[in-house]
């Protein structure tokens, strides 16, 4: 174990997963926005719209 | 509102979802691979690690060919079955000059990163030829051309100078005298095999395919394999001191 | 040519067809480009195959200047024959799918599948009786194995991926991909790859990193097709006539970015010259370590889930004929997905001279990693709620949603095994062995046979399948295989760890090495029974899909028949 090490693993312990938890916690609001869900229930229906 | 519509770029936008996507998979990469080229624990201190021969490359590159490492490892896990079935674990120090790893994913045969010095060479070329005269339950393939096919020295040199490119400590001297250590390292009373020790002061010279007319592809396997695990000095390795 | 770098940087809807229009007789700069671009390579192919005393590489460079030859003249062939027409983009309002390369991938599929399970039975007989072996370089256990690899996952799994991806690609931005010989020549560069890789191994062409085997020239080729065949995805994106990206075509676009990505960090080789088939890796011990199985559990994760998930978002909505569960649900997945995998390479690696805190960190990964994957099963099964009797009645459908309950099954084993404790038992054994068949024969085989079952008849424009009992008969015999062969891996590999780690009442290790791998005999029996069983399967699939094509009964009334494209190509 060397400082550089501890100092790594407290970073990734700390921010890492505060930086995770926001980027999940965006991708969900995102896809859970009430507004969002009529173009997502059309999106749905692009293999159904070919020719 | 404006998030939301960020995240629409991503959708309708392919060249922002690339970006997007490369941006999210080298995260994970750099993280764990970087910090192994610059941590100084990653690599144990360690006495007695040098560079394979021009003999041991060559078998070791045969060793690749046939694909041993796809049912033999060389890795030696801490475990007390593992210590006591092959000996001391393996350092990372220990293939520090291996490009690439050998250290495998699969025991459909026992591990090897220690089976240096601990069967004879004829042992070793019997079992190559027919492994089940020797070991009548194994499942092994039995490999009688190596001991025919004569060794190919035609690359060696430019095999050890592209080694050395990437970093392994190589003479200008031992580059530049490959073929000849090849030849010196597996025909002892030879002029070659005299020049080969004063290059090679820790290496052995043998007739490790026990036939003296030519320099077989069994040379050079046997050597590469008698090798494997012999060259650090754990007498005076510091177990205590490289712990991670 | 429809110099893909020279497009607008995004989505534009028409350049395709203002180069289309600008062609007049002249050969296009798309096909003097590769025609100039094969010469060359043709060229250096005679020059090495001339001066190089490694058999191998002569062999090698006398193939590949064969290869670019026969494509120039087909090149230039083509073009006499069709006067240098441009190829519409759409005829009567409606898109002109390109589908001949996606025909050559969807048989070069079953073609390489059936001989990569046939590989895969010969080793597992070598595995039970050695003397199959027959001492041969170019027979033995260590040369045979990435042979059985590589045409699984890359010949097979890779054709299934080529040719469906320029299907899905084509049909959910409803327009035809770009370029004349792009998309062929994706394909059949790829294919030259297989080709080029496959020998090698049987010849003692390897650089030993698994999955990654083939060594710097095939490397190399598989690099230039590996950017056309993204340049082809994105333009047919830039083109594309639907506003939103279907989400299969992230998933896709994810697998094709990423494989690049690995593939040359993976392969980042010194050749030793030229004229030699060898190099060496520039990555050396715990660090090449560390980079192969980053790659190598990547190529699980992009080639092998992501390729294969674009699939199941795909093709199990269109035979359903309902849309995926829940879109939203499919985009926390792929970016869930992306993001966590990338991080789970080194579970590999647990206990080895690897530092722990790199192998800890990618077994926490691993657990995480439960939740995407999860995520995904549920969104592919519930895609069926409310039309669960089709299961009983189309065994196609069937087959994919059971490879979606394999992948649940695989994805809930992997992260149990990346686990130190659990590690340290099932390394090393054939317990790994059976993970990686569940999730390759189970879902990746069934998903793939799936996507094929549904694909042929469409791309040949035929009603249905030849026959629904044919493929009934394969998903049993091929289930019936799966089944004998993960547990006969389960019950020998955990078998085996134990037997290692068994001490007698004296302290003493209880057993040699050799009587551990005697124990496994009657279970590498077993194992080939699977396997065998699996090739049946797959040999009654190939003669379905044969029947189909060739006696399967028209859709009627189609507008855009495939036969009067197919010869344009």
């Amino acid at each position: 174990m060397n400082e550089t090490y501890s100092a790594f693993a407290g970073f990734a312990q700390t921010w890492g997963l505060i930086y995770f938890m926001i980027m999940f916690g965006i991708v969900l609001a995102y896809v859970m926005w009430p507004k969002n869900r009529k173009k997502f229930d059309d999106a749905a229906q692009i293999p159904f719209r070919e020719d | 509102m404006s998030a939301w519509k960020k995240h629409e770029v991503f959708e309708k936008n392919s060249f922002v979802l690339l970006v997007g996507i490369l941006v999210a998979v080298s995260i994970g990469g750099l993280v764990e691979i970087a910090p192994l080229f610059y941590l100084k624990s990653t690599i144990e201190k360690t006495e007695g690690m040098r560079p394979y021969t021009p003999l041991e490359l060559a078998g070791r590159d045969i060793y690749i060919r046939e694909g041993c490492y796809l049912c033999h490892s060389q890795m030696v896990r801490p475990m007390r079955d593992e210590l006591e079935r092959y000996g001391h674990y393996s350092l990372a120090a220990e293939s520090m000059y291996d490009h690439p790893f050998q250290w495998g994913s699969k025991r459909t045969g026992p591990d090897l990163a220690r089976v240096g010095g601990k069967y004879s060479d004829d042992w070793h070329v019997e079992h190559l030829i027919d492994p089940r005269s020797l070991v009548p339950a194994s499942i092994m393939p039995g490999y009688p051309f190596l001991a025919e096919n004569r060794l190919e020295t035609r690359d060696i040199k430019a095999s050890l100078s592209v080694n050395s490119f990437i970093g392994v400590p190589y003479t200008d001297a031992q580059i530049e005298n490959a073929v000849s250590d090849v030849l010196g390292q597996a025909m002892p009373d030879s002029d070659a095999a005299y020049d080969f020790e004063e290059r090679w002061p820790t290496a052995t010279v043998r007739d490790f395919d026990g036939n003296p007319r030519e320099v077989t592809e069994m040379d050079a396997l046997v050597a590469y394999l008698q090798v494997l695990g012999t060259m650090v000095d754990f007498s005076i390795y510091d177990d205590a001191a490289n712990s991670r | 040519m429809v110099v893909p770098s020279l497009a607008p940087c995004m989505d534009s809807n028409n350049w395709g067809a203002e180069m289309a229009q600008k062609k007049t007789g002249l050969v296009s700069l798309e096909e003097g480009g590769f025609a100039i671009f094969l010469v060359l390579l043709a060229f250096v192919c005679i020059i090495i195959a001339g001066k190089t005393f490694d058999q191998v590489m002569a062999f090698h460079a006398g193939l590949g200047a064969l290869f670019a030859a026969v494509s120039v003249f087909m090149i230039f062939k083509n073009y006499f024959d069709d006067g240098g027409e441009p190829i519409p983009a759409e005829i009567n309002g409606k898109p002109n799918y390109n589908i001949g390369p996606i025909k050559f991938g969807a048989v070069a599929a079953m073609f390489w599948g059936v001989a990569g399970f046939l590989v895969g039975l010969i080793i597992a007989l070598q595995l039970a009786w050695p003397a199959l072996n027959f001492d041969l370089p170019w027979t033995n256990f260590g040369r045979l194995r990435p042979l059985h690899t590589s045409a699984v996952i890359f010949a097979f799994g890779g054709n299934v991926l080529l040719a469906t991806s320029m299907y899905v690609v084509q049909r959910t931005c409803r327009v035809r991909m770009p370029g004349k010989i792009l998309p062929w020549f994706v394909i059949l560069g790829y294919n030259a790859f297989i080709v080029i890789a496959g020998t090698g191994y049987l010849l003692g062409a390897t650089q030993s990193k698994e999955y990654a085997e083939p060594e710097w020239y095939a490397d190399l080729w598989l690099t230039v097709v590996w950017v056309l065949y993204l340049l082809l995805f994105l333009g047919t994106l830039w083109k594309r006539k639907e506003p939103h990206i279907y989400v299969a075509n992230w998933f896709y676009l994810a697998f094709i970015v990423t494989i690049a990505l690995l593939h040359v960090t993976n392969n980042l080789t010194i050749p030793v010259s030229i004229y030699s088939t060898k190099s060496y890796i520039v990555w050396a011990g715990v660090q090449d370590a560390m980079v192969q199985w980053w790659y190598g559990h990547n190529a699980v994760g992009f080639f092998l889930t992501a390729g294969f998930l674009a699939i199941m978002y795909y093709f199990i909505p269109k035979r359903a004929e309902r849309p995926v569960y829940s879109y939203r649900l499919s985009i926390v997945h792929f970016w869930a997905l992306i993001f966590i995998y990338i991080w789970a390479g080194p579970h590999h690696l647990h206990y080895t001279a690897l530092p722990q805190w790199a192998s800890t960190l990618g077994a926490t990964f691993s657990i995480i990693l439960w939740m995407p994957s999860w995520g995904g099963m549920i969104n592919g099964l519930m895609t069926l709620s409310g039309a669960w009797d089709k299961l009983r009645t189309d065994p196609v459908l069937r087959m994919m949603v059971v490879s979606v309950a394999f992948y649940g099954m695989s994805t809930f084993e992997g992260p149990l095994m990346s686990l130190r404790s659990v590690n340290s038992l099932s390394h090393y054994t054939d317990w790994t062995i059976g993970h990686v068949h569940s999730g390759a024969l189970g879902w990746v085989g069934y998903i793939s046979f799936g996507a094929l079952y549904c694909l042929i008849p469409w791309l040949w424009n035929k009603k249905s399948l030849y026959s629904l009992k044919l493929v009934n008969w394969h998903f049993w015999l091929s289930t019936l295989g799966i089944v004998l062969y993960i547990t006969a891996m389960w019950v020998s590999g955990i078998m085996q760890g134990l037997m290692w780690r068994a001490y007698d009442n004296l302290g003493f290790l209880e057993y040699s090495f050799v009587e551990t791998v005697e124990a496994m005999h009657p279970f590498y029996i077993i194992r080939a029974l699977g396997g065998a069983l699996f090739v049946l399967g797959s040999l009654i699939m190939a003669y379905n899909l044969w029947m189909t094509v060739r006696h399967g009964e028209a859709e009627e009334a189609d507008t855009t028949p495939a036969g009067s494209l197919a010869p344009a190509e």
